[in-house]
């Protein structure tokens, strides 16, 4: 009998036309870095994809200044109305132009095509959508804070730092509700994918957002800094690692600047003997194998109460070993390339860290490219909270299981961690849903489901996963003044 | 892949599985109730995450011919003709005149009082006739009814029965009733030289509603000794819709992993395009596993289906789509 092999079904990539050389997007035009130039590459292929210009300081400095005066000039005084019908105009482009970003995510990140395709790209439009709606409603927005009558008003200039995992709608999440409330924006996207932020500023051009309102300057580390530590910068966001996270804090301290830093996690997805057993398997691999585990909010500690462990990890592996790695613009894969070759030797080290403690390491057979950075679903049995993968944010397909016997030693086991950004239930009994839910010291507690975004849902983290909330109408705090006072 | 005939008394084995000495209606319950929840959101999310994998080229050219060779061909209305049933079993044995390559269906599913018009027109090719029987589509009638109804049907040449079971005693909590009347028709499935009719049991999970109940009755369907489970009748809506058959295919899978013993499944009703019936291919490869990518163990229940499948087929031939008059049709709507 011949098997059931699928063909490749490769999605094409005619529809992104690549520059060999990007540059920086300041005061609604192209121009010049004045840094050393870096290659941004495929991390499937390692093929080189472009140049993309380095911001220096004095680079940041003249974005911050075309923010400012896109603030003072136009934006800051511009009518909600007016704004929402710039957001949704960007929206409406972002779907129409919905494959294009989907497949330049791909090459840039490494995420399969089928999730920059149904999950980063009508999301980020979504967001657009939803914070059009609000631009001219924040008064009626029930801010906390909010006096009597007061018009919200705008914080100023906005420094946005995100992350490579979800390059666009990490975006999304940061410019649409910064620019429905009023403020102008100097973005960095992560130097590992800054290409669809980049096709962002082809998009704001030809939505003719006006000029500084999105600013868009590439580059490492030192960028980043250099917006944080701008004097002309009101607030800053950020999305990343607990430890910039920590750098950003302490380097405001004492500032006028305010932040919200959404940072890292060790979600534990939680599953209860009386769950539904083949929902809460492909939850499981949702939660950690969805993006190839590069998730702040990753389900990446399963707690599993004792009595199912050996079936439920059973039918786990069996599940995992229908996984398709491989090519991510194949319309089939499932899990694609790590990012970076930095990030694939973190991940690397720390499943090495995971057999050095004892804990049993097990991986589907996947034939993995000879080129590209890969690395396979993997799932470590045996773990206990005293392990560094119980413990650490691995960021990769990389999955550690625990068991507990009683819901409060799920509960304590669930919280024994610094981080607290998300959490999963799965049971079938809706008091239990709801006791653990209040129990658990997560941002978000899904419930018999895991790694659900909506832009009309807060997204937040507890203790060292940050501060702040982004999405809703809490999302909308972070860039406002509600009392209505001046900048 | 040979039929698995295997010999077993449903009740001893029953018992021995549930761990009682005596088969009731209470221990029915527990162990079905025993059985893990299903999700709904969490199913249909996974039923469309399969609906959009990308078969093509070779992949979709071999999952053509197989869903071609999985089809039952049906034909169930009150309008039924000898005619029409002849015209059917001619195009079952010879699915595309402009392509003899063209593999033929696994069955050619009817009425009982049909069997032995559609049995005369396949003689002796390796297509089999289906035959519904005990009291299709309602199963109200009693229990002498159903049993003779089948034997009837096997008598005329039925190489396979296609029963319903009582939806009314299974919503009302009578799994013992249920149980009972499986196996009673299961033993009338045995010819007189001692041969057996493969037994599919239609659960109508149109009418079952839950996805709880559609994983309770698959299980105590096969407890009861069914060679295959079947969704649907075709005279409820929904029908065979993928979430439902996914959760048959994992009862089937684990009933496998529980006995030993492999179990079919059977979609029948609604299933008209070939991008449906590969999706189910796809979801019959990934849930329960390569081993059911074969007519002994897959079914569509479908009359339209094959129209589609060969125009498809057709297609990959000749590069170019050929329409609906080049596909022969000898069932046409009358009305």
């Amino acid at each position: 009998m011949p098997t059931f092999d699928y063909a490749p079904a490769p999605e094409s990539r005619a529809v992104v036309q690549l520059q060999p050389a990007y540059g920086l997007f300041i005061g609604g035009e192209f121009v010049d870095g004045s840094g050393e130039a870096f290659t941004t590459v495929n991390p499937a292929t390692e093929e080189p994809l472009a140049e993309v210009a380095e911001a220096t300081t004095a680079d940041v400095d003249r974005a911050v200044k075309a923010a400012r005066a896109a603030y003072r000039g136009v934006w800051g005084r511009m009518s909600g109305a007016d704004r929402g019908k710039y957001l949704f105009r960007i929206a409406r482009i972002l779907q129409e132009r919905s494959r294009e970003f989907a497949v330049l995510e791909t090459l840039d990140n490494g995420k399969p095509i089928k999730e920059s395709r149904d999950v980063d790209v009508p999301l980020a439009a979504a967001h657009f959508f939803y914070h059009a709606g609000w631009a001219d409603k924040l008064e009626y927005a029930g801010l906390s804070g909010a006096r009597d009558g007061a018009r919200p008003r705008p914080i100023g200039v906005v420094g946005q730092v995100i992350p490579w995992n979800f390059p666009m709608l990490m975006l999304a999440w940061k410019v649409a509700p910064a620019l429905a409330c009023g403020n102008t924006v100097v973005l960095k996207p992560a130097e590992t994918t800054p290409l669809t932020a980049l096709l962002f500023a082809q998009v704001c051009q030809q939505a003719d957002l006006p000029p500084g309102v999105v600013n868009i300057v590439t580059g490492a580390g030192g960028t980043g800094q250099a917006i944080v530590e701008h004097p002309g910068v009101d607030k800053i966001a950020f999305t990343g690692s607990t430890e910039v996270g920590k750098l950003i804090a302490r380097g405001i301290a004492g500032t006028r600047k305010r932040a919200t830093l959404e940072l890292g996690g060790k979600a534990a997805n939680i599953v209860f003997e009386d769950a539904a057993i083949d929902q809460a398997v492909e939850g499981i691999v949702n939660g950690i194998f969805f993006n190839q585990g590069h998730v702040c909010c990753a389900g990446s500690r399963l707690l599993v109460q004792e009595s199912i462990h050996d079936d439920l990890v059973r039918r786990l592996k069996r599940r995992l070993a229908q996984v398709r790695v491989g090519d991510p613009m194949d319309k089939n894969t499932d899990l694609g390339a790590i990012n970076s070759s930095v990030q694939l030797a973190r991940v690397q080290e720390m499943a090495g860290v995971g057999e050095a403690e004892g804990a049993q390491r097990w991986a589907p057979e996947c034939a993995l490219p000879s080129r590209g950075f890969w690395f396979p679903p993997t799932l470590f049995t045996g773990v206990s909270q005293s392990h560094r993968i119980a413990q650490e944010e691995i960021f990769g397909p990389v999955l550690s299981v625990l068991t507990f016997r009683t819901p409060a030693e799920a509960v304590a086991k669930a919280n024994n961690t610094p981080y607290g950004l998300s959490a999963g239930v799965w049971t079938e009994k809706g008091s239990r849903i709801l006791w653990m839910a209040d129990q658990l010291r997560a941002g978000v507690v899904w419930a018999n489901t895991f790694n659900q975004f909506d832009p009309t849902s807060p997204f937040g983290g507890f203790k060292e996963s940050g501060y702040g909330r982004e999405g809703g109408r809490h999302g909308l705090e972070a860039y406002v003044r509600p009392d209505g006072s001046a900048a | 892949m040979s039929a698995q005939h295997v010999d077993v008394d449903a009740t001893r084995r029953a018992r021995d599985l549930l761990g009682v000495s005596r088969l009731t209606n209470l221990a029915l319950t527990r162990w079905t109730h025993g059985l893990p929840g299903v999700d709904q959101v969490g199913l249909e999310a996974r039923a469309g995450a399969l609906g959009t994998r990308s078969i093509k080229a070779a992949s979709k050219a071999w999952a053509i011919d197989t869903a071609i060779s999985m089809i039952d061909l049906t034909t169930l209305e009150g309008a039924d003709t000898a005619g029409k049933v002849r015209g059917l079993a001619t195009r079952a044995l010879n699915p595309d005149p402009s392509d003899p390559s063209t593999p033929s269906p696994a069955a050619v599913c009817v009425y009982g009082d049909m069997v032995a018009t559609a049995r005369e027109t396949l003689g002796d090719s390796a297509i089999r006739v289906a035959a519904v029987a005990t009291a299709f589509p309602s199963g109200r009638a009693s229990m002498p009814v159903k049993l003779l109804d089948t034997r009837d049907a096997l008598a005329a040449g039925a190489d396979e029965i296609d029963m319903v079971i009582d939806r009314g005693a299974f919503l009302a909590g009578r799994y013992l009733e249920v149980f009972d009347q499986v196996r009673a028709v299961k033993d009338a499935c045995t010819r007189a030289d001692g041969s057996r009719a493969r037994l599919k049991v239609i659960m109508e999970t149109g009418e079952l509603v839950t996805h709880d109940n559609v994983r309770r009755a698959s299980w105590l369907c096969m407890l009861a000794g069914a060679d295959f489970i079947k969704t649907s009748t075709g005279k409820i809506s929904p029908a065979a819709t993928l979430p439902v058959t996914l959760v048959m295919l994992e009862a089937v899978r684990d009933w496998r992993e529980l006995t030993g013993e492999m179990v079919g499944v059977k979609p029948a009703g609604g299933i008209r395009t070939t991008k449906d019936a590969v999706t189910f291919l796809v979801a019959v490869h990934e849930v329960a596993g390569p081993d059911w990518l074969d007519n002994h163990w897959f079914r569509f229940g479908a009359s339209s289906l094959l129209g589609d499948l060969i125009l498809q087929r057709q297609r990959i031939r000749i590069g170019a789509y050929s329409g609906p008059d080049y596909v022969a049709e000898d069932a046409p709507s009358i009305y």
